[in-house]
Parts: structure tokens; sequence; C-alpha cells
């Protein structure tokens, strides 16, 4: 397959003279040409061989430490979280074949919504088929013709697609800038809807937002507040509800969104809200309704790593732990990382360009260690990153090897 | 304020974006001829949204590709 893509496409003869609908896409084929004729192993077509655990796999034949997965609190191996999935394929096969709001609410799909609803202590849940749709379906459907979204620039690319399947006007803020987003909100015509859409923990770089600080100003301004809170799930905040939890202001979001693919350990998103009319958004949001739900060993293992996750303290203090080892580590080695303090379980290695980072991420699969490369556009700035997401079950002497094999890729490279 | 004071001000405003002194004309192109990336635009819009005191938001933005499309924009929002 990626022989395929890797062609830079000799201009294509269409009869009527069309272009070839593809010619969009000929610098980015380019780019990916490039690189690889550097020699440098695909970045992008990473192999799983084996999966030995949440933090060692077998990777193109070498065994490997995973830094670079979403799984915070390792729950993809737990006992009882695979024991759940392998009794409900038992008892209700593969597969529901069927949507939500017809054949495809089954038991489980309740039962995790509970645990949602008990996990946050709130009185609604909507589970969704993945993270990327709970975003997509809640935001275009609650921001609808003559409303306003607020959202921070470098939202997640699910954020940035709801807002440009639905209707509202769409107002984009510099990165956790409190000043810009209240000037957008007091410009906003007397009248309108307002959603303001804000992340707890923003994925690139692993920090975090001030949401004290902005959800106030939102509300003074009168609009709703949604938080996704997917890379902070699990771990942050007294009841690892999130950063919203964490900086006391939980009570004033009005929609959390969620997701089961990062700390939950499978796949699968959800919004969680008080909102009285909540329910309705089950009829009328269309990513829930035209899509089948998720597979009931799916749902039963989410709901076994929920309830787990609720007295998970003792994981949670590993996880930051770690974080704070390898973020001291790496700064103390001279890489130059996303945030000055660790904030999250995501520690991010600034590169100096894509060649240079590319060529890295290549000496440290050489060490046997797997991190994101992360490059434009999904980065703020046009970075090239390294991001480093720990997890629970990573080990203290594994946290150590990572910053040995780090630093030994960094002089490689001449990265450091 | 009519058009040609609001004219004036954006072509202040668009001076430090203007990295390789491209004459400024009613047909000048953001994107193709000044090559204003996302971020720039993101910065762009900001001062003059700061500027007049308006939104303009990213539905709009999706319709305004040349100079004089943006002046008349902003002519526009302030009313």
């Amino acid at each position: 397959m990626s022989e395929a893509i890797n062609q830079p496409a000799p201009p294509l003869d269409t009869a009527a003279g069309a272009p070839d609908l593809f010619s969009r896409f000929d610098p980015l084929i380019q780019m990916r040409a490039d690189l690889l004729a550097s020699g440098v192993e695909d970045p992008f077509g990473l192999v799983m061989e084996r999966v030995c655990s949440p933090t060692v796999a077998i990777c193109n034949g070498r065994e490997t430490i995973l830094l670079g997965t979403y799984n915070y609190m390792g729950m993809t191996f737990d006992p009882d979280v695979i024991e759940a999935g392998r009794q409900a394929l038992t008892d209700f096969g593969s597969g529901t074949t069927g949507s939500r709001v017809l054949n495809g609410t089954y038991l489980g799909h309740k039962q995790v919504e509970q645990a949602l609803c008990d996990f946050y202590d709130m009185q609604h849940a909507m589970v969704f088929s993945t993270g990327y749709q709970a975003n997509l379906g809640i935001i275009s459907t609650i921001a609808g013709k003559g409303d306003y979204i607020v959202l921070d620039i470098d939202s997640h690319a699910s954020i940035w697609d709801g807002c440009k399947m639905g209707d509202a006007e769409v107002v984009p803020f510099r990165h956790n800038d409190i000043e810009a987003m209240e000037k957008r909100l007091k410009r906003i015509p007397e009248g309108a809807g307002k959603l303001v859409v804000l992340e707890g923990v923003y994925s690139m770089l692993g920090d975090i937002a001030p949401l004290r600080q902005m959800i106030a100003v939102a509300k003074a301004n009168g609009a709703m507040v949604l938080v996704d809170e997917a890379h902070s799930m699990g771990f942050i905040g007294p009841n690892g509800r999130g950063v919203a939890e964490d900086q006391g202001v939980l009570d004033q979001v009005d929609f959390v969104i969620g997701t089961f693919s990062k700390s939950v350990g499978t796949v699968g998103g959800f919004c969680v809200s008080n909102h009285p009319k909540f329910e309705i958004l089950r009829l009328v949001c269309r990513p829930y309704v035209f899509t089948a739900s998720l597979p009931p060993s799916v749902v039963a293992t989410a709901y076994t790593s929920i309830r787990k996750l609720m007295h998970a303290g003792n994981k949670r203090a590993h996880l930051w732990e770690n974080s704070r080892t390898l973020h001291k580590g790496l700064k103390d080695a001279g890489f130059q990382l996303g945030t000055q303090e660790p904030q999250s379980a995501i520690i991010s290695v600034i590169m100096p360009d894509l060649e240079r980072g590319a060529a890295m991420w290549e000496a440290l699969l050489h060490e046997g260690l797997y991190v994101n490369l992360a490059r434009p556009p999904a980065t703020p700035a046009n970075m090239t990153l390294l991001r480093c997401s720990l997890c629970a079950e990573h080990s203290a002497e594994q946290v150590g090897q990572i910053i040995g094999m780090f630093e030994r890729a960094g002089k490689a490279t001449g990265i450091i | 304020m009519d058009r040609a004071a609001t004219s004036a001000r954006i072509a202040a405003l668009i001076e430090p974006f203007n990295k390789k002194g491209i004459a400024i004309a009613s047909e000048t192109r953001f994107t193709d001829d000044l090559e204003f990336d996302s971020l720039t635009v993101m910065d762009f819009v900001a001062a003059i949204e700061d500027e007049f005191d308006i939104i303009i938001s990213m539905n709009q933005q999706a319709e305004i590709e040349t100079y004089g499309q943006l002046v008349d924009a902003v002519v526009k929002l302030q009313g």
C-alpha cells in the first residue's frame, strides 16, 4: 500500500481535459516521497505484529516500548476488562448491526451510560461509536444557524469538523488566550446563542487549559460550555473526571466530551451533561442515529474499565510520577519540551524540522522505543513533535530506559 | 466610516504581515499573492477584528479571498 501512495503523480490525462481530482494531494505526496527518499523508515506505516502488554509490542520485528499510545491507565490487558468482553461476545454476539435508536441498544449500552453518569456524577450520558463522532454530533447539532461557536484555534480535528458540519458562525481565538476569547464573546450580536468549546488537555503539546478563568468568562457572557476531556479522563482531577474537576469548575460545564479509546482502553465516545433536555439529542444527532452502535464486547469492556477507573488512585499517582520523571529526564538531557512543567501524561519533544524529527523517530525505533511523530498541519505553529504519552503501567525502570534511549538517539541524530 | 477610510486602516494593518512588501490592490489575494498561512490569517483577522470591534467568523472568511472583498466585508460589518 505504501508503495502505491509514494508515487508523485504524473498528471493524469483525463479524456475531457478535466483535472485529476487527486492533483490536490500532490504536495503531500511529494513531501512523503522526499522524506522516504532520505532512507528513513515510514513513520506512518508502523505495524504492531504482536502486543505483549499495554507498554510493550513487537513492531517491525523488534521488541518495542510503547510511548506513543493513549493507553494512559493501561486498561487494555486488565483481566477483568478482558473477561467482561469475552463474556459479552459469548452472550450477545459479535455486533449489533444497528443504530442506537433502532435495534442497536443492548443492555450493555445502557449499563455503560449509567457507569458514565456515576463516574462524572452527572444525569445524562450518550455513547457514540467513536470519540470523533461524539464531537462531530454534539457540536453540529446543538449550535445551529444564527448561533456562534467560539473555540480555541488548537482544537482537535473532530471539533473543527463538528463546526464545519453545523450551520453556526465559527469564531476561533488564540490558544488559551482568555482575553481574546472574551473580546469575541462580547462582540457577538445580542440574542444569538453561544457555545464555547474548550479542551482540558491539548494533545499536541500536552498543555492544559485555564478552564477556571475561561469558563467564568464564558458564563459571564451567557455562553454554554463544552469541554473535551479526552486526554484527561481517568487520571486528572481527584476522581479522574478531568481538568475541569481538577480546577473545581466541572459543575459549570454544560457538556463533557470524552472517549473510550484512551484511558478506558477500547473504542467509543460519549457526552455527559446535566442539561434537562439532553435526551432529545438521541433523536436529532445524526452521527449518533445514522451509524451502527458499538459491539457488545466493546461496551462491556468499557463498562468494566470505567468502574475500575473510579477507584484507581494508586495508578493515577504512579502515572504522575512517570510524567514528572520523564519530563525532568528529557529536560535535563537538553531536549526542548512543549511545556515548562509536566501538565498531563503527554510530554511533547519539539524537533527542529520534519527531516530531523523523522530521523530521531527512526533512531528511537531502532533503540526499541515507539513515540508519535506529529507534523503539520496537525500541530500548532507548524511544529514537528515527538509526542510521548505515558502509561500508568510503565515501570520506573522502563521510564529510566526511555530517557537513556532518548539521550542516545538525540546524540546520534544531532538533536542534542 | 466610509470605504476609503476603512481601506486605509486595513492597508496599515496588513503591513506587518506583508513580509514580501507586495503592492496591495483590490484584487490582491491573501493566500495566493500574500502567501498567508492559517496562523497568519488568524493573527491578521484578529488585528482587523480588534481595530474595528467586529467579528469576522470563519464562515465569512471563507467568502473573502481578496483585499477588495475584505474591505467590502468590513464596511458592511460596521453597519
